[in-house]
């Protein structure tokens, strides 16, 4: 079972099956690799064969498996789900997995780097525990005072409605290492630690919005954001991250969530 | 080379290794080891939701459950396991809701369910809302809430380390251990990825919770790094593994890419259509139709394909039809799903019917565990401080067809047990003692796949497997084709012991690992083919068309499939204490049923191991010891479990 995506163009009506042929495409990574190429990092191209539905993973992997098995990057379900593959395809933060690579004009070489902010240990393959360690300081689990309830707690359809898209989050860390604040200061939380305190403090069941909220207002906090929507272009989960953390800066302000 | 201790040891971190870990690191010293970081786990790729008879929106009890697991299953269900999971389950949806997970609500605010394959009002009368579900993301909100509680809780991972093998007091693989004699954990054996570093963790408990196999095959929906590893480290080591020839493919994986689209898509009012627009599953499955199981829903799909009615230019797929659904109600529940059939195949589901093919999916074998998530290795006796959970174990609440949203609940419900479990019994046992330079095996199998100047590139060993296990062991199997499969098998086996990797360094050495989870596969797949080879019936996910019925009076039992040395299937020892007599004669019978069942199909290695390791390596372990050809499949069988329910025809 496979899709034949060299002939029967046409033959279908409006379905990508059968209708884009194969290319070849040139991929331009931005490699290091201190054991063997020194500490500098440098460019290298591979050319490879590439299908209609064959997405920019695909072509690494292609790469990978009969070019040169030492290119590394992260990945794991290649749908979009898990997050390994965050990546800078021609200079936008994107998952490798969600790219199709008929969508990137293959007419040019397409450039892979790692994404930026965040040290680089080897080709793609990024130091993601600076990530992780923003992430975990925001608190990002349900607070509550009191007995539980026997079953589950009550939420109206419209209180669920209201932190559904930053429910949404992979933390694959897209849109902080898309954020130029976060570039230069290291330090700043980042977009995706704050769209995962905006997930809690607009949950109508969580009572910890104001100790989030008093993290939040430290001087690496939501304020150094500069609104550059950076984020939301990078979301590969469509999270409108600007609007997120501006809705945190609001609560901050009039302390209403 | 580093050394750690822990009194818990958990490898995984989906789920059932969350889950797991939230138990045994509340009362105990719990360290939590896995190969990728926790959230990039497979866990969260599942959509359509988790089943528990919650009764929020229409009549519904676990009884009827426990009824729909066992049917589904086609009987081969051990019922005291499915009614321990239907009756937790529960629970186990309200302790994530109170974790914070996100459930979608009715209108008083409770949990909201749905409809899902198989899953019916007493006994079969129609489709019941049971799947509690957060729109069609399921999956991956239950993995980000367990992480979150993780995180509050401060569970030690240890992330992006890879286990390469658990230690264990006896050789399994020698055949001379007796039944009854006391086998136990004493850690196992790590790789860091960052470094290339050996570690070494000693615990009393390990829990196993490494989910499945499905890259034994091309077309599937699961992960690149689902690879079978804690199955495999489990059998080299002499455990045996359970039903390994129960494979389930799902029937909706996008066309051509496998990419799973979630049976809640049918659950939602999603029809399936053959070329000629003819809703086809009401003629395999009158009452219930689309919303069948699995197993019978992929084989239908695949049936029209065969007989000519399939879509688009190759006629090679079937048809989910969505277009009759308001757009709004695809938006609100079903946006992941959609999204996919855009992204991937371009695709508006709102207009067009998405081209959908049956995709491997889930294992519904793994390493035999009781109701308690302890590791059997025989029929009855336990690995003392080893136990399993997820779709690496079987319980068996799956039989041989899981139903939808039971993986979600099995990773919670017996995630739990074996972390309680594992945790409790390290707190009153003592420290085993490790075996001597544990590591050696491991090591010499690495160094000799870096180091080694050119050979066999792991992609094309790969490659070929992949395209034999779909087109010899998939939907459709027959002695004919699965015999091509196994000797396909086999002779890549051979091929994989000159495997060779480009990359000789020790940082992030992913084509290192890759090839070792080749070598897993490689393992898996031999017996998943062994197991379907010997299992001459239909049943669930294995259908031979050689044998098309389900035979009740000989199959009925679950497949045990043990790796063991060349000429150690012959008479065992007698037992030599009087109170093992018991044990001894169970261990007799495997042997004999083993002998008899294994030769008339050559399943056995007929010619004398070539290149058996060293002595040192042999026993140390690890991939090392592994290199085919070494060692035998020995099959036996073990009861199933009924309490309640008479096997009965599967109609629905």
């Amino acid at each position: 079972m496979t899709a034949t995506l060299d002939q029967a163009t046409g033959a279908q009506e409006g379905s990508a099956l059968g209708v884009v042929p194969s290319f070849d495409v040139t991929l331009r990574v931005r490699r290091f690799t201190p054991e063997t190429h020194g500490e500098e990092a440098y460019w290298q191209e591979y050319t490879v064969t590439a299908h209609g539905t064959d997405r920019l993973l695909d072509a690494l992997h292609k790469i990978k498996w009969e070019l040169d098995g030492s290119v590394t990057f992260r990945r794991s379900c290649a749908h979009g789900v898990c997050g390994s593959d965050a990546m800078r395809i021609n200079g936008r933060n994107r998952l490798a997995c969600k790219t199709l690579l008929k969508d990137l004009n293959p007419d040019k070489p397409i450039t892979v780097e790692p994404i930026k902010g965040l040290p680089v240990i080897k080709d793609l393959v990024v130091d993601m525990e600076p990530f992780f360690a923003s992430y975990r300081e925001i608190m990002p689990f349900l607070i509550t005072t009191g007995n539980e309830p026997t079953k589950e707690r009550l939420q109206s359809a419209e209180q669920r409605e209201r932190f559904d898209d930053t429910t949404k989050c992979i933390l694959c860390a897209a849109c902080t290492s898309s954020c130029p604040v976060f570039w230069t200061d290291g330090q700043y939380f980042g977009p995706a630690a704050i769209v995962n305190a905006h997930r809690f403090i607009f949950d109508s069941r969580d009572e910890g919005a104001t100790q989030r909220l008093e993290i939040l207002n430290d001087k690496e906090g939501v304020w150094r954001c500069r609104t550059t929507f950076n984020c939301t272009e990078a979301c590969p989960r469509g999270i409108e991250v600007t609007k997120a953390i501006q809705e945190v800066k609001r609560a901050m302000i009039r302390r209403a969530f | 080379m580093q050394t750690h201790q822990y009194d818990v040891v958990i490898v995984g971190a989906g789920g059932a290794g969350m889950r797991a870990a939230l138990e045994s690191s509340r009362r105990t010293r719990t360290a939590v080891i896995s190969k990728l970081y926790p959230t990039r786990s497979h866990t969260g790729a599942a959509q359509g939701g988790m089943c528990a008879a919650l009764a929020n929106v229409e009549e519904d009890n676990w009884e009827w459950h426990t009824f729909d697991t066992v049917k589904g299953g086609d009987y081969l269900v051990d019922q005291d396991a499915a009614e321990v999971m239907a009756k937790e389950a529960i629970d186990a949806v309200l302790d994530l809701e109170k974790m914070g997970l996100p459930f979608n609500r009715t209108p008083e605010g409770k949990i909201d369910q749905r409809r899902f394959g198989g899953h019916t009002r007493n006994h079969g009368e129609a489709a019941v809302r049971r799947s509690c579900y957060a729109a069609d993301r399921t999956g991956h909100m239950i993995l980000q809430t367990l992480y979150q509680q993780c995180v509050k809780q401060d569970v030690e991972f240890y992330n992006e380390f890879y286990v390469l093998d658990v230690l264990l007091s006896h050789d399994l693989t020698s055949g001379s251990v007796e039944a009854g004699e006391e086998v136990r954990v004493s850690g196992v054996v790590a790789y860091e990825l960052a470094t290339g570093e050996i570690h070494l963790f000693r615990a009393k408990s390990v829990v196993f919770a490494t989910g499945g196999a499905g890259k034994i095959f091309k077309t599937t929906s699961n992960a690149h790094t689902l690879t079978g590893d804690g199955m495999a480290l489990a059998y080299r080591r002499g455990i045996p593994l359970e039903d390994m020839e129960f494979f389930q493919f799902h029937p909706t994986g996008l066309a051509g890419l496998g990419i799973l689209l979630s049976e809640a898509a049918r659950g939602e009012g999603g029809i399936l259509r053959n070329s000629e627009g003819e809703r086809f599953m009401e003629r395999y499955a009158p009452t219930i139709k689309d919303l069948a199981p699995r197993d019978i829903v992929a084989r239908s799909m695949a049936n029209e394909v065969r007989e000519g009615r399939g879509a688009g230019p190759n006629k090679d797929y079937v048809l989910l039809d969505l277009t009759h659904l308001e757009p709004a109600h695809i938006d609100a529940k079903l946006p992941d799903i959609t999204e996919f059939a855009r992204t991937y195949l371009g695709i508006e589901p709102y207009t067009e019917p998405v081209p959908v093919y049956p995709t491997a999916h889930y294992a519904m074998g793994g390493i035999p565990t009781n109701i308690t998530a302890q590791v059997l290795r025989n029929n009855t006796d336990i690995v003392q401080g080893l136990y399993a959970a997820g779709e690496v174990a079987c319980v068996s609440v799956h039989g041989s067809n899981r139903l939808g949203t039971n993986s979600l609940l099995d990773i919670n419900v017996f995630g739990k047990r074996a972390g309680i479990a594992a945790a409790e019994y390290a707190v009153g046992a003592d420290w085993v003692e490790m075996p001597s330079e544990p590591e050696v095996g491991v090591v010499t199998e690495l160094e000799r796949m870096r180091t080694s100047p050119t050979g066999e590139r792991v992609s094309d060993i790969r490659r070929d497997l992949q395209n034999t296990m779909d087109a010899n062991a998939q939907v459709f199997r027959t002695g004919d084709s699965l015999r091509q499969a196994l000797a396909d098998v086999r002779a890549l086996q051979e091929r994989y012991r000159d495997v060779s990797v480009q990359d000789k360094g020790r940082s992030y050495n992913l084509d290192l690992l890759e090839a070792l989870e080749l070598g897993f596969l490689l393992d898996i797949a031999e017996v998943v083919v062994v197991g379907a080879l010997n299992r001459e019936e239909s049943r669930g996910g294995h259908f031979r068309e050689d044998f098309p019925d389900r035979n009740d009076a000989a199959w009925m039992k679950h497949t045990m499939a043990y790796r063991r040395r060349p000429g150690v299937t012959g008479p065992p020892k007698p037992a030599r204490k009087p109170r093992q007599s018991k044990a001894a004669a169970a261990a007799a019978a495997l042997k004999a049923v083993a002998t008899s069942s294994v030769e008339p199909d050559g399943l056995t290695h007929p010619e004398p191991a070539p290149e058996v390791p060293t002595a040192t390596t042999a026993v140390a372990g690890g991939p090392g010891a592994t290199a085919p050809g070494v060692f035998d499949i020995v099959l036996d069988y073990k009861p199933v479990v009924m309490t309640r329910y008479e096997p009965m025809e599967r109609k629905y």
